[in-house]
Formats: C-alpha cells, sequence, structure tokens
C-alpha cells in the first residue's frame, strides 16, 4: 500500500523542514515507532487475514457475510419487513409523552452512527475502489444491506441484556449479553467468551477507533498545510481527547456532536451536486459498478479481489456483526428491546449503501482511476489501481471531490478530522465498557485505559498508513469473531422477541402514540 | 365542575407574576384547580456522546427532582397555603409544546404564562417560547407582563 500523497505544497515545506535537524529526528522517531509497531501486531493480523488454503479469500471476510446471510433468512428478511416501521420508530410515533427526557430511538441512532460513519466512508471506501475497482462498490452495498440483519441482531439483544444499576446508568454490549443469555440457556463458556470479545474490543478501540482516525487525520492536515512529523499532530489530537474523557470537558464534545452531524449532511449533499452535474456519467459508473463487480475489469485478483474488498470494507464502515453498535444502542429508554433492533438496522443502510456509494460513485465518475483506453480496464501500479496523481485512501477521495468542486478538499480535511475526533470519542467509551467488564468500575481502573487510549492516538499519527490499516481491520474482525459465534447461539431468543413483537404489532397491542 | 387553570413557569422572578395573577382568577373562579407546569427544554432529536446517553435516565431523575425542588414544590407550597386547591408537574420537552399537550390532556380552560425578559439572539432568530405558545396553543393563553 502507498502511503498518502500530500500534494505540492507538502513538498515545499518537507524540503524546508528537512534541513533542520529537529525534523530529521522526528522522522527518524516516526520511523521507529512504525516499525516497532509493524512487528508488533504482525503475527496477529495474519492470522486473521489467512486465506483459506489454495486461495486468497480471508476466512474472516466469508465469516461476516455468512453470518449476514444466516441472520437475513433466519429472520425472514426482516430488514425489509420492518424498514417503515424502524422509521416510524425514529420518528418517535411509537414513544410514550410520559418517557420525554429520555434517551430517544433518534438519539441512541445518532449516537451510533457518529461511531461509524466516518473514515470508513470517507478513506475506506477509496481503499477499497482504488484496489477492488468500482465493482467492489457492489460487493459493499450487498454486504451493507444483508449486514442490516447482524444488526439488528446484536443490538436487539444489547438492550436486552443490558447492565441497569441502581444510580439509573446502564452498560450493555455483547460482553454482557455473552455471559447472561449463555447462562440463561444453560450454555457453558459464556463467561470465557465475554473476557475474549472483551480484550478484542479494547484492542479495537485502540486500533480501528484510533490509531487508524489519528493517523487518517494526520494525513489530512498535513495534505493541507504541508508535511511534518506526525506525533505532532498525534500530541495535539490527543490532548484534546484527554481534555474530553479524562478531563470532562463536555463542551468539545458537544460542539462536535453538533457539527459532525452537519458535516455528514455537507458530505452527501456535496456529493450529490457532484452527481447531480455528472449525470450523464451516473450510467457509465454504474456499468463500471455492475461490470467490474463480476469480471473485475482487470483488478488484481479479478472478481474476487473486489468481492473482498467490498466486503471489508462494507464491515470495517458499518461495524455489523462487530458487537461494537451494541454497547451504543443500548443506552436508549425502551420497554420493547427489539424495538431498538429495528432502529439499528437503519445503520448500515445510512452508512454503507447511501453514504459509502455515494463516495465511491464520486471516485469513479471523477475519472481519477487510469483507465487504458485501448481495453477499457483499469491500469495497474503494483496491486492497486493507478491514480492520476498516485493518490490512495483519503487523498483518493479528496482529489476526486477536488476535481469537481476546487475548494472541497479544505472541507472535506475538515470533516475528516471532526469525524475522526466523534470516532475516536464513541470508541472511547466502547474501550471503556470493556475495560470496566475486565478490571471493574472504578475511577482509577477507568483513568489507566483513558492515559492508553490517549497513548495510542500519538503512536497512530506517527505510524504509517500500511500497519495501522492492517492492524485495526485485524482488532475489529477479532470482535466479529467472538461476537458472531455468540449471536448464533443466542438468535433464537430474538426470533421469540421478534414473533411476540409482530403478533402484538398485529393484534393492535403496540400503538401509536403520535398519529 | 372544578376549572383547570395551566400554569408555566420558567424559574425566573416572573413567574411570580404569572403565578399572583393565577391566583387571583383561582379566588374568583372559586371552584379551581392550579395546574403548576415547568418545563424541561429538551429534544428528542439532539445528539449525545454514548457516555451522556448512558447516564441519560440518572440525570433526568435529577433533573426533574431539582425542578421540583426549586421550582414547582415553593409555589405549590405557597398557593396551597394561600388556600388555592394546587399541584405541580415536571416535564422535560419543547415548552409550547409541552404546555399545550398538558392543557389538552388535562382540560384545562387556560395557560397562564410570564412574559420573560429574554432578549438573547436566539430568541431574535427562532422566538421565545411565550410567543411560540401563543401562536400554537389551542386554548386561551394570557400572558403576563
Amino acid at each position: 500500500m502507498k502511503l498518502i500523497n500530500t500534494g505540492t505544497l507538502s513538498t515545499l515545506a518537507a524540503a524546508v523542514l528537512a534541513n533542520s535537524a529537529v525534523a530529521q529526528e522526528a522522522a527518524s522517531l516516526d520511523e521507529k515507532v512504525n516499525a516497532a509497531f509493524a512487528t508488533a501486531t504482525g503475527p496477529f493480523v495474519n492470522l486473521i487475514f489467512a486465506p483459506f488454503p489454495g486461495t486468497s479469500f480471508p476466512w474472516i471476510v466469508m465469516w461476516l457475510v455468512v453470518a449476514a446471510t444466516v441472520f437475513t433468512l433466519y429472520f425472514g428478511f426482516v430488514q425489509f419487513r420492518f424498514f417503515s416501521h424502524a422509521i416510524s420508530l425514529v420518528k418517535g410515533d411509537y414513544s410514550d409523552p410520559n418517557d420525554a427526557g429520555e434517551v430517544s430511538h433518534f438519539q441512541a441512532l445518532a449516537t451510533a452512527l457518529s461511531g461509524t460513519v466516518g473514515l470508513g466512508n470517507i478513506a475506506g471506501v477509496a481503499v477499497a475502489v482504488g484496489i477492488g475497482g468500482p465493482g467492489a462498490t457492489f460487493w459493499m452495498i450487498l454486504a451493507g444491506l444483508l449486514g442490516m440483519a447482524s444488526k439488528f441482531t446484536e443490538c436487539t439483544l444489547g438492550v436486552k441484556y443490558r447492565n441497569e444499576y441502581e444510580d439509573g446508568t446502564v452498560s450493555g454490549g455483547p460482553m454482557y449479553y455473552i455471559s447472561k443469555g449463555f447462562s440463561e440457556l444453560g450454555l457453558p463458556g459464556g463467561k470465557i467468551l465475554a473476557v475474549l470479545f472483551s480484550i478484542f474490543c479494547i484492542l479495537g478501540a485502540f486500533g480501528g477507533g484510533n490509531m487508524f482516525q489519528a493517523n487518517q487525520a494526520h494525513a489530512q492536515i498535513a495534505g493541507i498545510v504541508g508535511d511534518y512529523p506526525g506525533w505532532i499532530t498525534g500530541v495535539i489530537f490527543a490532548a484534546v481527547v484527554f481534555m474530553v474523557i479524562v478531563g470532562g470537558v463536555k463542551s468539545i464534545a458537544r460542539v462536535t456532536e453538533k457539527v459532525v452531524p452537519f458535516m455528514g449532511i455537507l458530505y452527501v449533499g456535496a456529493a450529490l451536486v457532484i452527481l447531480l452535474v455528472n449525470y450523464d456519467k451516473i450510467g457509465w459508473a454504474f456499468g463500471q459498478i455492475f461490470a467490474g463487480a463480476f469480471t473485475g475489469l482487470g483488478v488484481a485478483g479479478g472478481m474476487v479481489g473486489a468481492l473482498i474488498q467490498g466486503f471489508k470494507r462494507a464491515a470495517f464502515s458499518n461495524e455489523a456483526g462487530v458487537g461494537s453498535a451494541a454497547i451504543a444502542h443500548s443506552a436508549v429508554r425502551t420497554k420493547e428491546p427489539i424495538t431498538e433492533g429495528f432502529v439499528s438496522l437503519l445503520e448500515p443502510l445510512i452508512d454503507t449503501v447511501v453514504i459509502c456509494t455515494m463516495t465511491a460513485l464520486v471516485i469513479t465518475i471523477s475519472g481519477q482511476l487510469m483507465i487504458d483506453p485501448e481495453t477499457g480496464r483499469y491500469i495497474l501500479d503494483g496491486s492497486s489501481i493507478a491514480t492520476v496523481d498516485g493518490n490512495s485512501g483519503v487523498a483518493l477521495t479528496s482529489a476526486a471531490f477536488g476535481s469537481s468542486i476546487g475548494w472541497f478538499p479544505y472541507v472535506l480535511a475538515l470533516a475528516v478530522v471532526l469525524f475522526a475526533f466523534s470516532t475516536m470519542i464513541s470508541w472511547s467509551y466502547y474501550g471503556l465498557k470493556a475495560w470496566t467488564y475486565l478490571f471493574g468500575e472504578g475511577k482509577t481502573t477507568e483513568l489507566v485505559f483513558k492515559l492508553i487510549f490517549c497513548v495510542f492516538v500519538i503512536i497512530g499519527a506517527a505510524a504509517s498508513l500500511g500497519p495501522v490499516i492492517d492492524f485495526s481491520d485485524a482488532a475489529i474482525f477479532s470482535m466479529a469473531v467472538v461476537n458472531i459465534f455468540g449471536l448464533y447461539f443466542l438468535m433464537k431468543i430474538v426470533r421469540k422477541e421478534l414473533a411476540s413483537y409482530s403478533d402484538r404489532l398485529a393484534s393492535g397491542e403496540i400503538r401509536k402514540f403520535k398519529h | 365542575m372544578t376549572t383547570k387553570l395551566v400554569v408555566g413557569l420558567d424559574g425566573h422572578e416572573s413567574g411570580g407574576r404569572a403565578l399572583d395573577h393565577a391566583s387571583k382568577l383561582a379566588r374568583l373562579i372559586g371552584a379551581c384547580e392550579l395546574l403548576v407546569v415547568y418545563v424541561i427544554e429538551w429534544s428528542p432529536y439532539s445528539f449525545q456522546t454514548p457516555e451522556e446517553n448512558a447516564e441519560r435516565h440518572k440525570r433526568r431523575e435529577e433533573e426533574i427532582s431539582t425542578a421540583m425542588e426549586r421550582v414547582v414544590n415553593p409555589a405549590v407550597d405557597s398557593l396551597t397555603t394561600a388556600g388555592l386547591n394546587a399541584r405541580g408537574l415536571v416535564r422535560h420537552g419543547n415548552v409550547a409544546d409541552t404546555l399545550n399537550d398538558i392543557s389538552k390532556a388535562e382540560g384545562a380552560e387556560q395557560i397562564i404564562v410570564a412574559r420573560t425578559s429574554d432578549n438573547s439572539i436566539s430568541k431574535r432568530i427562532f422566538g421565545s417560547s411565550t410567543a411560540n405558545l401563543v401562536m400554537e396553543a389551542s386554548v386561551p393563553v394570557t400572558v403576563v407582563g
């Protein structure tokens, strides 16, 4: 994988900086961090992404897709049958006015979304399309649609088996539903699985929820102001994160929570404008997506290459089956745990089917991916598709948007930084919940986790994209290994809830409060 | 039949004037119940961090008991001491909508609120709760100056 290209400004700045001894020392510090990190995480990454013998297909991707398909079939396409009901729930049609002031379905969904919508949608999609070609988008959408069922399963259980403490606070997530659900069913090993999940969740919080975000945020800032050592961004980011999660400076978090949805809308809006302006190319772009999905159009690995990239990025972006959303959704106040399951199934739809597809279409239409005019196939540069300026990751998305709206890269840079920040805040909470599950709730244990979390921000910003993205993926997918294994045993509980709720909805026992 | 009047308080001094006016009306009416309401401004469509969500139930309880103790109970006490029939209520939501919903649900004849002296920019843009209430309410509204 190529490093992020930082543009002409950066080359200039780098030339100036290169003369100073400080910069050289700093650069070597970045290199040391990078090398040490890659060595330390290599075996873990290799295990998670091990391909099926004799193929190049990683077993973990199959694990996620098979699970999403199983849940889709087992719950009779719940994502389509209860889609409009989910919208009604989010609108508050079924919310008791006497519960006003509690966490609403909308709030739980928005909080979970601000943890998932982010770099996965901007950088992740660019990585998928850059390696797997536009065809990866098709598989990404398919994985998103199937993933809605996984999300439904885990979030229903998240609310059903959460811990409610005497002071009124709640803690939920896979570690709680696996341990409680297994003992309810008389199955052994629930506790061990819960501990295992918690360990992976902490790693995921440090990886995808932290280092990957810090890394890409640095790449964006460096792309605009010029190249400079990553640890500087890392220290600044770590300081702000520290102020929020340790210092309890709520104002920063609140500002972010308000700006992030605005940025999300702006991003989708800009993508729509670009698509409207280039409406004549939309048909062609979809043609590329469909043709690429089944033939690969010359990308490395052909159709399978496109499929692997699409599935991988979808899972990384919407986190369906990973279990993180179950932690975020468990705070909602409802008498019916399954209602939160319905609401949560909108998440992969918004995240993957809408936002990721927008990004992929803009990249495809922008012509950043180089096509051989004679054969109509993509030109390869190593294992990825050659791009106009040699960009990859978030820089590719930035260049694609920039080719239509000149000033958009600046807005995108701000969006990336804010998305990265809000994802970090969300994941610091997911990681903390896993940490307290292992070590018990308490001020000191919580502080230890939060401090380690801040240190990883610095490491993430200093390391290069390759090892960081590998470790992030591996850590997040390892959560899915344990979570989905647990879900297979617990899904019959969800089916019982679904049957009971459907009956009561049909009989009119569950009614709308608003008409 | 008892006539019900809803008195909306916002925790400011001006609320005292609304209470005075309401008790005057109550005496004139005779068989009258005063419903003292404090609405905590809250939207189900706001954005929160996961941590805020996890603590929301606890915070809500705290907010309700604080509003009860500081605003509603003293007002109800002063009314009952004066020999009037009164009870208190604290709700979360949009101030104008919630006062209107409560009045409809309780079958109140009138809503009495005080004019606020708030001159912030947000008021200039979004209008005050009082102005919104006057525009939207489905029962008569008295605004005490």
